[in-house]
């Protein structure tokens, strides 16, 4: 194995990196802030030579999807980066996208909804493409946008899966944040990665196909259940490529992964920059004797059900830790996690906390303070309010 | 039949109306390219039509996704064919009706244009949504009736005039942009033969009645394109490297034929009256002295 050169940037340019080892062909990418790095460095990349691939410098994000839709059907290695409005605006061809089951990998800098407008760190652009057929994973730190942009692609093009897949890093917290990473050489990629080799028909004159037809009720209720079976099945294909990758690399990734979760009475879910602070947090509670841990997600989707239960199926209080809204319940992890536990006879306390909305800090008094509410919560045996907004500013509330 | 090839390229057995223009244009224009082509569509009647699964009336490869985006979808295909060195003479062509042109896909066409991509832009003119039932669209010329400008006591039909998309795409500056209709087969092919061999974008406006919208005979569809070119209705002409203000008529009129004779053979126009007919023949009028005859 190649060493691993460390080098410290932006999360913007690890994914960007990320993606540039995994040799894309096609790249249509159309800037949008907080991810606009990542076109940025490709294109410097193509510049000076070190990356063989053609950029389309689209005229919007739903032709950025368009155009990786078409790249991707003629059977080219085809990733984008996007934020926000942009993924608002491509919502229509992220369902065509994985309808179509192509692998298309899309860097994401997450960020709040208009409106009001805000560029900062907020999961809901990516949640409200939930039901979209997109694998997601959310990364906690740069490395991760790194390898989580690698797996990405090695995932998304196995042929169990054949799924597109889109990786998270936080807006800002994330993006513009300088941190040390570790990067795989180019030659261990290429094994871990080989090239991509379209299972399925392309779009080829020799062998002339019509993608994208009419599905009639005849037909799309069939369809969709072999598109939604593969998103099903692809647990097994993560848990596996998850493996190779640490073999290979060195780094532990999985679908949640535990801290101090053995012994603990309760246990904080959460998903992205956030966690770095709350695994502090849980630091110093244990310090002062507090039975409390931890658990990240990195895959969203699909959801690691199966792990949550083992993870938080004995733990008293689940406090569910949410950066991103449903208007009228709740968070999106705390209603599917709520949904994974309803027929379990034994299954922890839980709450939803609302936090970090539209790059909201959040510090680690808060997650102490989200840590005491739910222990309250189980000493009374019930729930008063299942979901609370955390870090809220008085003053501006009046 | 294909010049090179031994079949059809658009086969027989779709489920467009009796009489349908874009049936009469696809059959020669996907015959003049053969079949090292690879073509996108957008959301509309052709697409419907056509691709119902687990059929299709393409010999050629075709990929449909969205009502707005065939132009950008052909962007990236011919992008890839270029990366992965296999363009070769692929014809990479996008295929849209009016709606998927001069309306909701206006912004991907113009992008394609812009970035230079060598695809070719087939516009299926039938002058509204006639997919989703006949309504108004920036196509729809002014005095037809349709289901969301429909005529009444104080309403002619549609108000406005109809949007000049193949100039709008010529100015451009693209390679190739050309009018053309379903009652001049050979000029539509002649039409189409350059704009494959253009070095970049170009675009085809197709002239294509439609029975079910304009509410003619299904008979009569051919010789309504023709009425078209002789009223005056619709010119037929060609601009190369965006030359818009030298535009060369590729067919002009000996004598042109008063606009009623058109009109009255469209139910969508059955409500105008004489004064209107005469304001339509003014306009017309005044668009060809612009185009020179």
């Amino acid at each position: 194995m190649g060493e691993q050169k460390g080098l410290t940037i932006q999360g913007n340019m690890a994914t960007a990196l990320g993606a540039k080892l995994c040799r894309p062909d096609v790249i249509p990418a159309y800037p949008i802030t907080p991810s606009t790095l990542f076109p940025e460095k490709i294109s410097e990349y193509i510049a000076d030579g070190e990356l063989d691939a053609s950029m389309i410098r689209v005229e919007s994000e739903h032709s950025a999807m368009s155009a990786c839709i078409g790249a991707s059907s003629a059977g080219a290695r085809t990733c984008t980066a996007s934020a926000s409005q942009g993924i608002a605006l491509m919502h229509e061809m992220l369902f065509i996208a994985s309808g179509m089951r192509l692998p298309i990998v899309m860097a994401v800098g997450n960020r709040a909804l208009s409106a009001p407008i805000n560029i900062w760190a907020d999961h809901q652009d990516t949640i409200a493409s939930r039901d979209s057929g997109w694998l997601q994973f959310y990364a906690e730190k740069n490395q991760e946008g790194l390898d989580l942009m690698i797996l990405a692609f090695r995932i998304a093009e196995d042929e169990r899966v054949l799924l597109p897949a889109m990786v998270g890093i936080d807006g800002f917290v994330l993006t513009h944040t300088v941190e040390g990473v570790k990067v795989p050489a180019q030659e261990d990629v290429d094994e871990f990665l080989p090239d991509y080799e379209p299972p399925h028909g392309i779009l080829d004159p020799e062998k002339p196909m019509t993608f994208g037809s009419l599905g009639t009720p005849e037909y799309y209720q069939e369809l969709k259940y072999d598109q939604v079976e593969a998103m099903d099945k692809s647990p097994e294909v993560i848990d596996e490529i998850f493996d190779e990758f640490e073999k290979e690399f060195g780094r532990e990734y999985n679908r949640i992964t535990p801290y101090k979760c053995d012994d603990a009475d309760i246990i904080l879910l959460t998903m992205g920059s956030m966690t770095g602070t709350a695994r502090a947090a849980v630091d110093e509670m244990r310090e002062d004797g507090e039975k409390v841990g931890l658990a990240k997600l990195t895959v969203f989707r699909p959801f690691p059900g199966d792990l949550l239960k083992e993870i938080a199926g004995d733990a008293k209080g689940l406090a569910i830790i949410d950066r991103n809204i449903s208007p009228g319940f709740g968070g999106a992890v705390f209603a599917e996690s709520a949904g994974i536990f309803i027929n379990e006879k034994k299954k922890p306390l839980m709450k939803n906390f609302i936090v970090g909305l539209g790059g909201r800090e959040i510090f680690k008094r808060n997650f102490k303070e989200m840590y005491e509410k739910t222990k309250k919560a189980v000493e009374n045996g019930s729930v008063d309010k299942m979901v609370e907004w955390i870090n809220m500013d008085e003053e501006v509330m009046r | 039949m294909s010049k090179n090839e031994d079949k059809e390229m658009f086969a027989s057995g779709h489920r467009m109306c009796a009489g349908c223009g874009e049936g009469i244009a696809m059959r020669a224009i996907l015959n003049e390219a053969g079949s090292n082509t690879i073509a996108t569509v957008a959301t509309g009647c052709l697409e419907v039509t056509t691709t119902a699964y687990p059929q299709t009336a393409w010999e050629i490869p075709l990929i449909h996704s969205a009502f707005e985006n065939a132009a950008s979808v052909a962007s990236g295909i011919e992008v890839a064919l270029k990366q992965m060195d296999k363009k070769g003479e692929t014809n990479i062509m996008s295929f849209a009706g009016d709606g998927g042109t001069f309306d909701i896909g206006f912004q991907a066409l113009s992008g394609m244009f812009e970035r230079k991509h060598n695809v070719t832009h087939i516009c299926l003119d039938n002058e509204a949504y006639m997919n989703t039932g006949i309504q108004r669209c920036s196509s729809t010329p002014y005095g037809a009736s349709t289901t969301t400008s429909p005529s009444g006591k104080v309403s002619i039909g549609e108000d406005r005039p109809k949007k000049p998309l193949a100039r709008i795409s010529a100015a451009h500056d693209i390679p190739y942009a050309a009018t053309a209709t379903i009652a001049h087969i050979k000029d539509l092919k002649k039409k189409v033969r350059k704009a494959l061999d253009a070095d970049g974008p170009a675009l085809v406006h197709v002239f294509a009645p439609c029975p079910t919208g304009w509410r003619h005979a299904s008979n009569d569809s051919v010789e309504l394109a023709r009425l078209a070119v002789e009223t005056g209705v619709f010119v037929l002409w060609e601009a190369e490297d965006g030359e818009i203000c030298d535009l060369n008529i590729t067919h002009k009129p000996k004598e042109r034929k008063p606009v009623k004779e058109y009109l009255k053979k469209q139910r969508r126009f059955a409500h105008l009256t004489d004064d209107h007919i005469e304001k339509i023949q003014k306009e017309i009028d005044e668009k060809c002295e612009q185009y020179g005859f």
